[in-house]
């Protein structure tokens, strides 16, 4: 059992949780993710790791409850314990990998959409312990989904944030955000790490092939195990099947074949892939993956 | 008298109500039957079936308490040999190990040995008999990776010499592919499996689950910080193959690996549980082995109408013959001399056709079968809305890429000496799937058990 040291809501559906996880504290790093299972009948969650404390022996995970599985998590209380926490899985970021002084003489750019900033942010942390300073984009549809806004400015160079509606930092989305950078700005970037919805990466992609700067993404596509036995996370990237679970999570942006992964993250999740579900699965699909709800 | 040429039959759901639901298939003998069965062993003088089984049962010692109705004294003797009798019971093949040696099935049908194991193995479980854990404790930690067949036999082998053992398992439940690849209906989870992965426990075995070894922990710090003194590497092959044809993402086209999974690990047939899954109404499984006939009658039990699309002839379909034969009773159709060549989707990007070729044997390749070749022209549609494709596993290389001097070969498949599963590294040992790739349960008990005499060996030598 994982006890849930802390819990905190950091948006009306966002929430934030400290699990007690010793094994996966003691050696995960940032880039990679989690499985969470809440109690015997749940699914595995695949969940990228937010933040960790090798002393307090816990990792930090955020995830917004879009469905019934999500929800079921986030009923959960200080003090109480999940079934199952299985991590870290996946590779860590490559940027960890890079010789520092090469890391040191680039102009690295974050951008976090939505919940897409939990994972952000402990990329930023660990540069920012290296004596690295990256600057960092929040994009979010409104000012209260807009999260982690100020433990990543103790962290980030430069923190920019914008919003669809204008309600806080800068009215539009991340692409605008980053125009509005280069062009008015005169920032310039050598690296940018995209981690969000897939249509806001698939967006920074085309955009940032224009501008012809690098482009890293983070993929969290259905999976079961995570460990490379399944083949549900399987996606096209230059051409090659790879598995994010066990290949990724991290690519290259320029590289992956969107169109695919979202056509593949629809299996369960909208309206029209609910539909067909429902059509062709009868009372076999219930749901619980909370992939149908979340929109 | 009775004739004895013949085997006791044994009871099996019928095969129109099975196909509907995952209880289990065979429904073994009871008592009376398994006395009458047993005695149709000959009890030779050198007992060849003996020979014929992986893991050495002493198959004549066991029929000979089981004919008497010491069904206890049975258990006892397998218990020596085998921590898995009930599972080896049901999926072991017989017919191609001990059975096939019996003096019996010369002139008629072999001693039903496999149906006698399990028959004693659930009376024992059933009365609530489970092996004794070892008195006298060697004082050592070995750390087993894996909970899988070769896993549990390695560390309960392990665990009577004394040893003091821990399994490590990356997913959240004990067992291996007893638990998230064999179904329901060939292996009951909560009857058999979990009750041998406790009789494992009672030996003194601790397991601890959600341990990804390769990233949650590296063999060395078991080795250097956690106080082990040798480790054994049963972690099976669990990478699933898919053909690298066109259209093979859409959706609707899942690895064995992910269906099964979904199915038996996560239980998506119960509602009960969360986890989805989609079975479709006309679903082509491509492959022809144990785990091709367990994935075709899953989906055939959600409902399916089911398809085995296999490149070669009946002949040489690899699964077991029970198995086919029970797929076949159950309504799955072959489609066998039969080759996909393109997976094609809708408008939406699910699948409807599998685009397939026509083949014919040619010469024997280097696996000694014939080899298939397409027949020109032959291509056609086969309409399915779901694709299965079972066509083998591969040993995963989380643990071989993290542990420096532990060599490989280009499968990824780990180097060990087949008589102590000694690998490259000193102190580790490997057995089962990670190192010959995929086979069976019993191939991979006899594996952790020759591990489990190599792990003695050296670690009386004082390492």
């Amino acid at each position: 059992m994982y006890e849930i040291v802390k819990k905190e809501l950091l948006a009306p559906n966002i929430v934030r949780m400290e699990i007690r996880a010793p094994r996966t504290a003691k050696s995960c790093l940032p880039g990679q993710f989690v499985i969470v299972k809440a109690d015997e009948q749940g699914e595995r969650i695949p969940l990228t790791i937010c933040d960790y404390s090798r002393e307090a022996k816990t990792v930090t995970i955020v995830f917004q409850t879009v469905g019934t599985s999500t929800k079921l998590l986030a009923e959960y209380e200080e003090g109480e314990a999940f079934f199952d926490f299985v991590g870290p899985l996946g590779c860590s970021s490559d940027l960890l990998s890079e010789p520092q002084e090469d890391l040191k003489a680039k102009k690295l750019l974050f951008i976090a959409g939505g919940v897409g900033t939990a994972p952000v942010y402990p990329q930023v942390k660990w540069l920012h312990e290296h004596g690295i300073l990256a600057d960092c984009i929040i994009g979010a549809r409104n000012q209260e989904l807009i999260i982690l806004e100020q433990e990543m400015k103790e962290v980030a160079g430069e923190v920019f944030v914008c919003t669809d509606d204008g309600s806080l930092g800068l009215k539009g989305n991340v692409n605008d955000c980053l125009k509005y950078l280069i062009s008015e700005k005169g920032k310039q970037y050598d690296h940018i790490i995209a981690i969000g919805p897939l249509i806001m990466m698939k967006f920074v992609c085309l955009l940032t092939k224009e501008l012809g700067i690098k482009t890293t993404v983070s993929m969290n596509p259905i999976m079961v195990d995570g460990t490379g036995m399944c083949g549900a996370c399987r996606l096209t990237v230059g051409g090659e099947t790879k598995f994010a679970c066990v290949d990724g999570p991290e690519f290259d942006g320029h590289l992956v074949d969107f169109e695919e992964a979202m056509r593949r993250q629809q299996l369960y999740r909208t309206e029209e892939g609910r539909a067909v579900l429902r059509e062709k699965e009868g009372s076999t699909h219930h749901g619980g993956c909370g992939y149908c709800e979340e929109t | 008298m009775a004739d004895k040429s013949h085997r006791v039959p044994v009871k099996e759901q019928e095969a129109l109500v099975r196909a509907k639901n995952f209880e289990e298939v065979c429904l073994g003998y009871d008592a009376a039957e398994a006395m009458e069965e047993a005695s149709r062993c000959l009890k030779c003088k050198n007992p060849q079936c003996q020979k014929g089984c992986p893991v050495g049962i002493d198959i004549p010692g066991f029929l000979r308490e089981a004919e008497e109705g010491n069904f206890e004294g049975a258990y006892e003797v397998i218990s020596k040999y085998s921590a898995l009798p009930a599972v080896c019971g049901r999926v072991c093949p017989q017919e191609s190990q001990c059975e096939a040696k019996c003096i019996r099935g010369i002139k008629g049908e072999p001693v039903s040995i496999g149906k006698l194991e399990r028959f004693v193995a659930d009376w024992a479980r059933e009365n609530g008999i489970r092996p004794k854990a070892a008195t006298e404790k060697k004082g050592k930690k070995v750390a087993v990776i894996g909970s899988g067949p070769a896993g549990l036999t390695c560390a309960g082998d392990l665990a009577k010499m004394g040893y003091d053992v821990t399994i490590f398992e990356a997913l959240h439940k004990a067992g291996g592919v007893l638990v998230y690849g064999i179904p329901e209906f060939r292996l009951p989870k909560d009857t058999v499996v979990k009750e041998e992965i406790e009789n494992v426990k009672a030996l003194g075995v601790t397991i601890e689950t959600n341990v990804v070894v390769g990233k949650s922990v590296t063999i060395d710090e078991l080795l250097t910080e956690e106080g082990f003194s040798a480790v054994f590497i049963g972690s099976g092959a669990g990478l699933p193959k898919f053909m690298g044809i066109p259209g093979e993402n859409a959706n609707g086209v899942f690895s064995a690996n992910e269906f099964l999974t979904r199915n038996n690990l996560m239980k998506a047939f119960d509602n009960a549980y969360d986890t989805p899954i989609f079975h479709g109404k006309r679903v082509a499984v491509v492959g022809g082995g144990n785990v091709a006939m367990d994935a075709a009658r899953t989906a055939l039990r959600l409902g399916a109408e089911t398809y085995i699309v296999y490149r070669r002839s009946e002949e040489e379909l690899p699964a077991r013959a029970e198995e086919i034969q029970h797929a076949k009773e159950e309504g799955i159709r072959f489609k066998l001399l039969t080759n996909p060549k393109e997976i094609i989707s809708d408008e939406n990007g699910w699948v409807k056709a599998m685009v397939c070729v026509e083949m014919e044997l040619g010469e024997p390749d280097a696996s000694g079968r014939r080899r298939p070749i397409e027949k020109a022209g032959s291509e056609f549609e086969l309409p399915a809305d779901a694709v299965i494709m079972s066509l083998g596993t591969s040993p995963n290389p989380l643990i071989s890429s993290t542990t420096d001097g532990l060599e490989c070969n280009k499968h990824k498949c780990i180097l060990a000496n087949e008589e102590n599963g000694q690998t490259s590294r000193r102190g580790v040992f490997a057995g089962g799937d990670a190192v010959t790739g995929a086979a069976t349960v019993i191939l991979a008990m006899g594996a952790g058990k020759a591990a489990a005499r190599g792990i003695d060996e050296y670690l009386s030598q004082g390492e």
